[in-house]
């Protein structure tokens, strides 16, 4: 199988770095590195209404504290509505045992959390960034992953749902900017879901708050006021370990998850345009377990690939993908799953 | 004629104090500041204490030099934080910016009573301790702007600014005090006789870390002073909405604790001098809490008003600003004029007017340094950027 993680030299458009060659003295950032592209409404899931990514996530919580009586949502600030107003209103709504704050503890947080899906209950936890969550990485890897496998099945934490805000917003330095889905990838027994857009990201939720696994959600947040799309007011599920192919085609295959998918949708126009190259975009939304069928496919067909992630490159998720396209399968030798 | 020209002339040079006066000095200029007393003494607040049969002292006794020096540098840093708040709206800070007016006492009463070799580790809300621990004001701005001028050679920004024995400046709420405890491990075991002081917020006092340090550094003795700068709002949350209990300075549980006035500096200087004497005797660490207050909100993001009123911000100012307060002592006890003060406000104004105009022209890191300082001594290497044709060298 011929992939490298390489492909337009010299044909990747300015923008992607012109950002980082200011003039000295100058004012900075005149504009987002990326344009957020909508998606067309759909149709299936009835009445649409225009969200932005932060309404998108406040309608998926709205949905699940509706449906299930015994959902609660918890975390830093969320009872005012949250640093970016993803609960508003859903305190007034649900009432102040289903909604309430936490003092400033992340691994207080996780561990309640995983405590409250175990006796039963759906958590919802939010962590104020991503940047924070290292506190909690004990509880979330220790505790949240193994507890299905080490009690045999007799317990599990899969009602625990943790939110984060994620990726950089472009003032954020090095606490509010991190991307830390590679931490998480090494650690089975959860799932990792990056959503790119508003309409993505409510059913995605959705499906995480239902899913009977841990999951943790991360939430692009530069895109939570940029991102603007027609969104289904009744919930609706998007199937999590599916990658979506955004747009086909036969030269290169591009995968991207978050904000990156809208800055590689940008680079596969200005490649047919100006290159004529047929790129195929793919937005992998599931980190973990991550869909390898549909990568490894279309590799196949385009014999290319290209990654593009924020992380840091050393030990980022894109290491991952190449090489497990490059060695030719996605499970181990016996065909299953790797186990925790 | 002769005589008594020299006559008069030794009595002048022999000084006021020949003429049976008290006061400090006689300046040959046009002013004469002879009528002021050259210290005075003042009742403070009794601390409440926990686990200790003695306290601080409630006499402070503050020279005139102390008070006039204690007055610069609060309002120093009162109007450095005002024009960080300035050229934040103006987008020339931008970032983050947490601003500590009205905290003033704290650090000015702190550095007051330690000494520079003594040790200080704070969380993100750093201006004033970077101003006590020695950094210039054009530093301080030009680091908030970004600039290679800044003590961070521009690379830090607002929350990590550091210097000799000022560990900054950390972002991750409560991360900074295990690192304290290790500091103070450090000086006891170099045994210079130096103490570490470890400040955190009401926010952070709830995180598992600090209380992890709490049994490290009373279990090993270790010279650690812990203070709670509670300023009764955790961002937008008040302490009793987030604490179980508020008394944080009881917190330490087996650790001895107290509770300051954090409005009245000569209250903040003399517990800590309390403190630190205790810590240097090997007695073990110290919970300290000081009840303060931020003007401004949580962050310049933060309006400051929709978790609580104007008028208890208002309230605050009136009656408890630790600036007025030291203003109306000085010049109630004849420590100063008016006037004096005055000139003082106007000198600093224009210090920081020019630390401003420095920190707008100086020119920004070369990107060459963007990679610089990941690792330590390891042979220049690359560093890839944010696509593969961008590289930077890291010079370590």
């Amino acid at each position: 199988m011929a992939a490298a993680g390489w492909a337009l030299r010299g044909a990747l458009p300015s923008r992607l770095w012109g950002r980082l060659s200011p003039l000295p003295g100058a004012p900075r950032r005149a504009a987002a590195h990326f344009a957020f592209q909508p998606d067309p409404a759909p149709s299936e899931y009835g009445q649409t209404q225009k969200m932005n990514l932060f309404q998108s996530i406040t309608s998926a919580l709205d949905n699940a504290l509706a449906k299930d009586p015994t959902a609660v949502v918890f975390g830093e600030d969320v009872a005012f509505g949250g640093v970016f107003r993803c609960t508003v209103g859903l305190r007034d709504k649900y009432g102040k045992d289903r909604v309430f704050n936490t003092p400033l503890c992340e691994q207080g947080i996780v561990g309640f959390g995983i405590g409250i899906a175990v006796a039963g209950a759906t958590a919802i936890a939010e962590i104020q960034f991503a940047d924070y969550i290292f506190p909690a990485f004990d509880q979330i890897v220790n505790e949240a992953a193994k507890y299905r496998y080490r009690s045999g099945d007799l317990f599990n934490c899969g009602n625990l749902t943790i939110r984060a805000p994620w990726g950089c917003v472009g003032h954020g330095a090095l606490y509010h900017s991190q991307s830390p889905e590679a931490f998480f990838a090494h650690c089975p027994g959860i799932k990792v879901v990056i959503p790119r857009s508003p309409l993505q990201a409510k059913g995605l939720l959705l499906s995480c708050i239902e899913d009977k696994n841990p999951c943790i959600f991360f939430e692009p947040k530069i895109l939570y006021r940029a991102a603007v799309e027609q969104v289904p007011v009744e919930p609706y599920n998007i199937p999590l370990s599916q990658a979506e192919v955004l747009q086909t085609g036969s030269d290169v295959t591009m995968v991207a998850w978050g904000t990156q998918v809208h800055v590689i949708k940008e680079v596969a126009t200005m490649a047919q345009e100006k290159l004529g190259v047929s790129c195929e975009v793919i937005d992998l939304r599931t980190i973990l377990p991550w869909d390898t069928e549909t990568i490894c496919k279309s590799v196949a067909k385009t014999g290319r690939l290209l990654i593009s992630h924020e992380a840091p490159l050393t030990g980022g998720f894109a290491s991952e993908i190449s090489s497990t396209v490059q060695r030719g399968r996605g499970k181990n030798e016996t065909g299953a799953w790797q186990f925790p | 004629m002769r005589k008594m020209l020299l006559a008069a002339l030794s009595r002048v040079l022999q000084g006021p104090a020949a003429a049976g006066r008290t006061a400090s000095r006689v300046m040959v200029a046009s002013r004469n500041y002879g009528d002021f007393a050259s210290e005075a003494s003042f009742e403070i607040k009794k601390c409440d204490l926990h686990r200790l049969e003695e306290g601080p002292s409630t006499t402070a006794v503050m020279t005139r030099e102390e008070g006039l020096h204690y007055y610069k540098t609060m309002q120093t840093i009162r109007r450095m934080e005002l024009k960080s708040d300035q050229l934040y709206k103006q987008k020339i800070i931008r970032g983050f910016c947490h601003l500590y007016d009205g905290q003033e006492a704290c650090c000015v009463g702190i550095e007051a009573a330690i000494k520079p070799t003594d040790h200080v580790i704070t969380a993100y809300r750093a201006h004033g301790f970077t101003f006590t621990r020695g950094v210039p004001v054009r530093e301080i701005l030009a680091e908030l702007t970004g600039r290679k001028g800044g003590c961070a050679k521009g690379k830090g920004g607002s929350m990590h600014m550091y210097t000799k024995n000022f560990y900054g400046g950390n972002g991750i709420v409560g991360a900074q005090v295990p690192l304290g405890a290790g500091i103070a491990l450090a000086c006891k075991y170099f045994g210079k006789n130096e103490v570490c002081l470890a400040l955190y917020g009401d926010g952070a006092a709830n995180q598992g870390q600090i209380f992890e340090t709490y049994n490290m550094a009373a279990l090993w003795k270790l010279p650690c002073i812990f203070i709670c700068e509670n300023n009764r709002y955790g961002m937008g949350t008040s302490v009793e909405r987030a604490a179980a209990s508020t008394d944080y300075y009881k917190r330490g549980y087996f650790i001895p604790g107290l509770r300051v006035d954090g409005m009245d500096i000569l209250c903040v200087r003399e517990a800590v001098k309390f403190a630190a004497d205790y810590c240097r005797a090997g007695k073990g660490p110290l919970v300290m809490e000081l009840q303060t207050y931020r003007y401004h909100g949580h962050s310049m993001s933060d309006p400051g008003i929709s978790y609580r009123t104007r008028e208890e911000i208002q309230e605050v100012r009136s009656k408890s600003d630790p600036i007025t307060l030291l203003k109306d002592r000085m010049v109630n006890n004849n420590l100063a004029s008016v006037e004096e003060l005055k000139e003082i406000d106007v000198a600093v104004r224009k210090e920081i007017e020019e630390a401003a105009q420095f920190a707008t022209t100086d020119p920004e890191p070369p990107l060459e340094e963007l990679g610089n300082h990941i690792y330590f001594n390891e042979p220049p290497f690359e560093v890839r950027g944010p696509n593969q044709w961008i590289k930077y060298k890291s010079v370590c």
